[in-house]
């Protein structure tokens, strides 16, 4: 897994509520830093490619581990 | 330049309440302009106190743990019960509730708009209305929706 340098755990919560904690813990953070994103909303798998494509924070890396989706974001240019 | 998210609300039920404020506070977060238009029933959810509810009645699709007839749902207490059993259920499924959902969008910008003449017909308290909303009327809609990248009716 790549480094990062906050995380954020949104196991429980559904949808749009990673979206949403996703969007607010970016804001945040500066340009290039890393989060590192854990959610259990099975949608996730689409909706976090197509929040990070939208919103220009690139998506690093993606995983599956113990029945919870991860996702590395990268903090992109405003 | 952004995209822009041109909403009307005109339900006023629990389930009727999250399309709006869902799409809405997510739109932001995607970088949408957002503007929700509250009218008809839809002004309920600009309540300082919501009381939302969403009743079997005249919804046969609603799941129910057993089958209620139709008759028997205008018994006093059954939509109370289904409102009860469905704010449960979100609660159980980590699903935001409808203030918490409101409380972003207004934190994030989204202009909520409440239609005048449906306040007017009603004879709505605007006291009652939560802080920073604005008022306006079928033009005001238009002319941003005539813009915007996508419109919804719910």
């Amino acid at each position: 897994m790549s480094d990062f340098d906050k995380e954020l755990d949104t196991s429980g919560l559904n949808c749009p509520l990673p979206v949403l904690k996703a969007r607010k813990a970016l804001s945040e953070m500066a340009i290039g830093e890393k989060l590192h994103l854990i959610v259990t909303d099975a949608g996730a798998n689409q909706d976090i490619p197509a929040f990070s494509k939208m919103t220009g924070n690139p998506l690093i890396e993606t995983f599956e581990k113990e029945d919870k989706l991860h996702f590395i974001i990268e903090k992109g240019a405003e | 330049m952004a995209k822009k998210l041109a909403i009307i609300a005109s339900k006023g039920t629990l389930d009727g309440a999250y399309p709006p404020f869902l799409l809405a506070s997510t739109a932001v977060a995607l970088g949408f302009e957002v503007k929700i238009f509250f009218t008809f029933y839809g002004l309920q959810l600009l309540n300082k106190n919501l009381n939302l509810k969403v009743s079997p009645l005249g919804n046969p699709a609603m799941p129910m743990p057993v089958p209620v007839p139709s008759i028997v749902q205008v018994i006093p207490g059954l939509e109370w019960f289904a409102t009860w059993m469905m704010k449960r259920k979100l609660k159980q499924k980590g699903v935001a509730s409808v203030e918490e959902l409101r409380d972003i969008c207004v934190e994030t910008g989204v202009d909520l708009i409440a239609c005048q003449m449906t306040v007017d017909l009603f004879d709505f308290d605007e006291a009652n209305f939560i802080d920073g909303i604005s008022s306006g009327g079928a033009a005001t809609y238009l002319e941003f929706a005539g813009e915007a990248d996508v419109t919804l009716y719910i």
